[in-house]
């Protein structure tokens, strides 16, 4: 998908592009402080039930950009990773007992796992075609969740407890778990982030924008889309298992492909192909569904409008408007 | 009585019947979005939305109007059809020249306010529509019986694709439909108006999802979910078929329908994943499809 961002190559000398990146830099540090003072400051007066919610969807639309902005392939499965984790943490923390760290750990294991094989077989396909493939992968994952008495089926997994974080702390209180998922948002954030800013995201970059011409200049681009697919695959998992865990609940809804398109509505509002477009975009979908929940069926027509009004004038969204204001890479 | 591999034949061919019927709304809802994808080049992520539509509209035509069925088969893909057209006309010919995976994302978007309007007005109870009277009942033919309404659909539903595949293959509109998807700009260098055809096109697609929805109504109940997860298998049967091909839709359809019923009396834990199972496997070893051409 074609995106507002130029290429800039690792190896660019050219001091404009220097002084360009240098301002883009300072703007970042500025979005960052924002971000973190907003997590430090919000459980003061926000739910933090809520908040938790917030950053594990953010997460998951980093790690749904990281493919869909940054390599140019729109997965319509990540729900497949997303739901899946959630299952996987509540099995490992339900059934056998595990520490929170362990079980979330457990979760991105199976999600990675998943993701290589699920990006084995997609993507050797491009587009529309890449899209339909890893869908009808998620709902294959979505049946399982129905049918399988390991999954529960329309149960879902309930009350699924929290444990102690290393055996010591008990997390079953919201305010100790919240600074649990705080850290795993800022972790898997920022891994996100470096990957976007490492030579191997500067290539992503490359075939985002020109594949033929990466081909040509000898990248082994199949290498590079299944271990981007792995990791974004690998980062929902880590947002998924956690969010299992805030809830105490693994669900359908959240392996539904609703909740694949639920991501890339995120992503659309807050900006494809920015840093922090997702967690703008998390943030107005889910503050959008908090307002909404009595309204029933009405959020669907909401959401499907907003959906229709950002394809058709606002592809740039929040984040990366504002960017091209400022004239900096946000 | 004999049995089959320890499987009475009662039960194998009533889940062959069912099978049979399944893949008669696979081939004609693959056979439309085929026909989209291979003039306007998106997937019309709302065709299982507008599916419920035709149902719908069939419903309301007999409840508010008292319209029987058989006009219904008719107006409701006409009505459906022409809210197809204006949904081009105004929303997706503007994103004609960008990458087609937005028109993808606005389908979707589509999805969720269809989806979400009917809900919101009928709520997600299904409605009841009674077979015709002339279709009612059944043919007793020894070894099973036959339902006449689900004979009607399967012999309906062959009878549309084979139509629209002579349609396209053999006519002279068929051609400039052919030709316009290779080229556009020289097929309308000769007079032809494109734009006029790709609306056509992406009302006659839409109104082949309406058509198998009218046809669903009487044996599936109306309601507003009734297209999100046959959609999403219908996906997986055009993706094995081949994207695009309109020989890959029908037979993939009607075959993947019958591969479907049959898992369902051998090893039934299999059956809803069985085609994406199959999917899996043809990426590998083909991943044009069966029928596609290769990329």
């Amino acid at each position: 998908m074609p995106a507002n961002t130029t290429v800039h190559t690792g190896t660019s000398l050219d001091l404009k592009g220097a002084e360009e990146n240098a301002r883009s830099f300072r703007y970042q540090l500025i979005a960052f402080a924002l971000v973190a003072a907003f997590i430090i400051i919000a459980p003061q007066f926000l739910y933090p039930v809520f908040v938790m919610k917030l950053l594990c969807f953010a997460l998951f639309a980093a790690a749904f950009n990281l493919m869909l902005g940054f390599g140019g392939l729109l997965s319509f499965g990540h729900a497949a990773f997303f739901g899946g984790a959630g299952y996987a943490a509540g099995h490992a923390a339900k059934i056998w007992g595990l520490p929170p760290e362990v079980s979330i750990l457990f979760a991105v294991f199976v999600t990675v796992v998943l993701g290589a094989i699920f990006g084995f077989l997609a993507i050797k396909s491009r587009g529309i075609y890449f899209a339909m493939i890893t869908l009808s992968f998620a709902q294959m994952v979505y049946f399982y969740a129905l049918q399988s008495p390991v999954t529960g089926g329309e149960d879902g997994l309930q009350s699924i407890p929290r444990n102690h974080f290393f055996g010591l702390i008990d997390m079953s209180s919201d305010e100790n778990f919240y600074w649990m998922v705080a850290a795993i948002f800022a972790l898997g954030f920022l891994f996100v982030y470096r990957v976007i800013h490492s030579p191997f995201g500067e290539v992503l970059k490359g075939i985002r924008e020109n594949e033929p011409r990466m081909i040509s200049l000898g990248y082994q681009v199949q290498r590079y889309k299944l271990l981007t697919f792995i990791i974004s695959a690998g980062v929902s998992g880590l947002a998924g298992g956690t969010k299992a865990m805030v809830f105490h609940l693994a669900s359908l809804v959240d392996v539904h492909w609703t909740m694949s398109g639920e991501v890339v509505l995120m992503t659309l509002i807050g900006g494809m192909g920015t840093i922090f477009g997702p967690i703008i975009g998390a943030a107005v979908v889910v503050t959008m569904q908090n307002y909404l929940a009595n309204l029933g069926s009405m959020v669907l027509i909401i959401q499907g409008g907003v959906f229709i009004i950002c394809v058709l004038t606002f592809r740039k969204g929040i984040v990366g408007v504002i960017g091209s204001w400022l004239k900096v890479r946000l | 009585m004999f049995e089959l591999l320890g499987i009475p034949p009662q039960a194998l061919f009533g889940q062959v019947l069912l099978g049979l019927i399944n893949g008669s709304f696979y081939a004609v809802l693959s056979l439309g979005l085929a026909v989209i994808f291979g003039l306007l080049n998106i997937i019309n992520f709302a065709h299982g939305a507008l599916y419920m539509m035709g149902a719908f509209v069939s419903w309301m035509l007999l409840t508010y109007f008292g319209i029987p069925f058989w006009f219904a088969l008719v107006l409701s893909p006409l009505i459906v059809g022409s809210i197809g057209m204006v949904i081009e006309r105004t929303m997706l010919r503007p994103l004609h020249e960008l990458d087609h995976l937005y028109s993808l994302l606005l389908t979707f978007g589509l999805t969720l306010v269809i989806t979400g309007i009917f809900q919101n007005y009928y709520g997600v109870s299904g409605k009841p529509y009674p077979i015709p009277d002339i279709l009612s009942g059944g043919i007793n033919l020894g070894f099973m019986y036959l339902p006449k309404y689900r004979a009607f659909i399967i012999v309906m539903s062959i009878l549309v694709c084979f139509s629209t595949w002579f349609l396209i293959e053999k006519t002279r509109l068929g051609a400039y439909l052919r030709a316009a998807t290779e080229n556009p700009e020289m097929v309308s260098a000769f007079g032809i108006n494109v734009p006029l055809l790709v609306t056509l096109t992406y009302g006659f697609g839409v109104a082949l999802a309406a058509f198998a929805g009218v046809l669903a109504a009487p044996v599936y109940s109306v309601n507003p979910v009734m297209g999100n997860d046959l959609i999403i298998v219908v996906f997986a049967v055009i993706v094995i078929g081949g994207m695009g091909s309109i020989m890959g839709a029908i037979i993939g359809g009607f075959s993947l329908g019958l591969v479907e019923g049959l898992t369902k009396v051998f090893y039934p834990e299999a059956s809803t994943t069985i085609i994406f199972i199959i999917m899996a496997l043809v990426l590998l070893f083909k991943p044009s499809g069966i029928f596609g051409r290769e990329a």
